[in-house]
């Protein structure tokens, strides 16, 4: 057998160190509410309330980054243009700016002092503190993931395939739907559940938009504000769990039909 | 049956430029040249999967140049098959009858027909990624001619193919292209493809057609050196001309009744250079002595270079001629060639 040089060491010494990092402080915060307070807490209206809301806001977002982020990634992924690298990091540009930033950025355009903001308001549309605030915030930071990770899916096909199709007779439109997305619907499920899981984790920028109705996240920095870590951590715990149970689903079912034959 | 004129395309760096070529109906033609001479970026073209430029592209009576792919007629064989993997056989096979007016029973027929053809019976549920290299490519060609396309293009279809799928799909397309009115273009840098399959072949180069003609015409008067390198021409020399002569290094050369209107070079092909022990007494005007300085095996036959003068000749024989002759390196020949070999440039 061959003799572990130092080098190999430091690896992995290195690798079981970023490992106990992450996970440590997660076992903790999982195993310190007792189960009685758990289940205290799942009684609590205001918590399923929030833990709700962070589910269905996170996945509508997904579900706006999946309307019009799929067509976006799609020109991405078959078309040079003069300026797509210009596009490209435009797309990239709310993962890398703070996110309180985004909430305020979001409320310049959504304020009064703005013409879309008046007209907004004219139509009864409102942003800060609602639902549709929280969605907006959410579709703002979340679909930078959807549109690389379907890019990415896109790129993977040939577009030789696409060519037989059209040369079979097909129209684009035809060849998207019978080709291309068959191939590229595992990807979209990807994007979905990268787009759904930063949008749910995320905090600053909602806090600035919309304080109350609380999704989770806020709900937690109130608890731990006002009472202290015993009591936030249970919503956190539920809020963690519910996520991974609903991401292995998506997993799961993207695994299972997506046998590589 | 395909006709452009001045075809004109520009992708980045690369140009296609002023292609003019004409192929007729039900022809087998095939498109040769090096990598990076514009070959598929042509095909392409014609198939309308890139927009062209300047020029025009006419398809059976239809002028096609502005025409959407799926309007054209005009099916396509890659090299990598590019069969759609999520679908079985069959569902590849039937993909295009959608969009086509075929009857059910015609269908039907053509489709088993097909499948017979092609020997894809025991394949047609199976998935598409489960094949191999000349299974994909029966599949592939299925696929393109149920529809009955005008024309059948073919990029490089046998080059990704082991030796042995390769003779198969190769007369798989011979009678494909016979029992059928479909017109055939394929793209080959093969030439021994090209004379075994096609009527007429067009070389390009550097996005241009250098030469277009009946495969034999190319191969026997290349008409420029590209052409000539390309195709294989060995014994390549340039020359100064005489009246009736060319002199290559303290060479004369008899042109017989070539002439050679304002030709530099000159060319004879290594089948075409005779090897002998002693001069033969025959009517071959060309006869030289000179001296073995290499036998390379070229498996189904050796390659002799023959010194003569300064100059590097260059001759085919087969193994067993090589033997009976005795022939060795540093061997003192005599080697002829006619006069009506030469090709002038």
């Amino acid at each position: 057998m061959k003799v572990k040089e130092p080098f190999f060491w430091i690896n992995i010494s290195c690798g079981i160190i970023v490992m106990v990092f992450i996970l440590l402080p997660l076992m903790e915060m999982l195993t310190a509410p007792s189960f009685s307070m758990l289940k205290a807490t799942l009684k609590d209206r205001d918590v399923m309330r929030s833990i709700w809301l962070s589910i269905y806001t996170a996945g509508l977002a997904a579900l706006i980054s999946f309307v019009f982020g799929t067509p976006l990634a799609y020109v991405l992924a078959r078309t040079q243009f003069a300026g797509k690298r210009l596009v490209e990091s435009i797309i990239d540009l709310p993962i890398v700016i703070p996110h309180p930033v985004v909430g305020i950025a979001i409320l310049s355009v959504a304020g009064k002092n703005h013409w879309i903001g008046q007209l907004m308001s004219d139509l009864g549309i409102r942003i800060m503190g609602s639902v549709t605030g929280i969605v907006t915030v959410l579709t703002f930071v979340g679909l930078p993931f959807y549109v690389n990770a379907v890019k990415n899916g896109f790129e993977a096909i040939s577009p030789r395939l696409e060519n037989v199709s059209r040369s079979l007779g097909a129209s684009m439109f035809s060849t998207f739907f019978r080709v291309t997305f068959p191939l590229a619907w595992r990807s979209m499920l990807i994007g979905i559940i990268m787009c759904s899981a930063r949008a749910i984790s995320e905090f600053g920028a909602v806090v600035v938009v919309a304080y109350h109705p609380m999704i989770a996240p806020v709900m937690i920095y109130e608890r731990f504000e006002g009472y202290g870590l015993k009591y936030s951590q249970p919503v956190a715990v539920w809020l963690v769990s519910i996520c991974l149970i609903l991401f292995l689903v998506l997993r799961i079912l993207t695994l299972r039909t997506g046998k590589p034959s | 049956m395909i006709e452009t004129r001045n075809l004109t395309v520009r992708l980045g760096e690369f140009y296609l430029q002023d292609i003019n070529i004409s192929i007729g109906r039900n022809e087998f033609f095939v498109l040769m040249g090096p990598t990076g001479a514009g070959k598929t970026v042509l095909l392409e073209a014609i198939a309308g999967l890139i927009a062209v430029d300047q020029g025009s592209i006419r398809i059976g009576v239809k002028e096609v140049t502005a025409l959407a792919p799926e309007r054209r007629e005009v099916g396509i064989v890659y090299q990598d098959y590019s069969l759609f993997p999520h679908m079985t056989v069959r569902e590849n096979i039937v993909y295009g009858l959608r969009y086509h007016k075929i009857k059910k029973s015609d269908a039907k027929g053509k489709f088993e027909r097909l499948v017979s053809e092609l020997n894809l019976s025991h394949l047609l549920n199976r998935l598409a990624t489960n094949l191999s290299g000349g299974e994909n490519q029966r599949v592939a060609l299925a696929r393109a001619l149920m529809i009955e396309p005008l024309v059948l293009l073919l990029d490089e279809p046998l080059s990704a193919l082991d030796p042995r799928f390769r003779e198969e799909i190769r007369e798989n397309l011979k009678s494909l292209h016979k029992n059928s009115d479909t017109t055939f273009l394929m793209v080959t840098h093969d030439f021994a493809e090209a004379l075994s399959l096609a009527d007429r072949a067009a070389i390009m180069n550097n996005g241009r057609i250098e030469q277009e003609g009946t495969v034999e015409e190319i191969f026997r008067k290349p008409s420029s050196t590209f052409v000539a390198d390309f195709v294989g021409m060995k014994n390549f020399f340039a020359v100064n001309f005489d009246g009736r002569e060319a002199r290559i290094n303290g060479l004369t050369i008899d042109l017989g009744d070539v002439s050679p209107n304002n030709c530099k070079y000159l060319a004879v092909r290594p089948e075409d250079i005779v090897v002998s022990k002693e001069k033969l007494s025959s009517s071959m005007r060309n006869s030289f002595n000179g001296m073995i300085t290499g036998l390379i095996d070229q498996g189904l036959y050796y390659e002799i270079w023959i010194e003569s003068g300064k100059n590097l000749f260059k001759a085919t024989l087969t193994k067993r001629s090589l033997i009976e002759l005795g022939l060795r390196e540093g061997m003192n020949i005599v080697f002829s060639f006619k006069s009506a070999a030469l090709h002038l440039f």
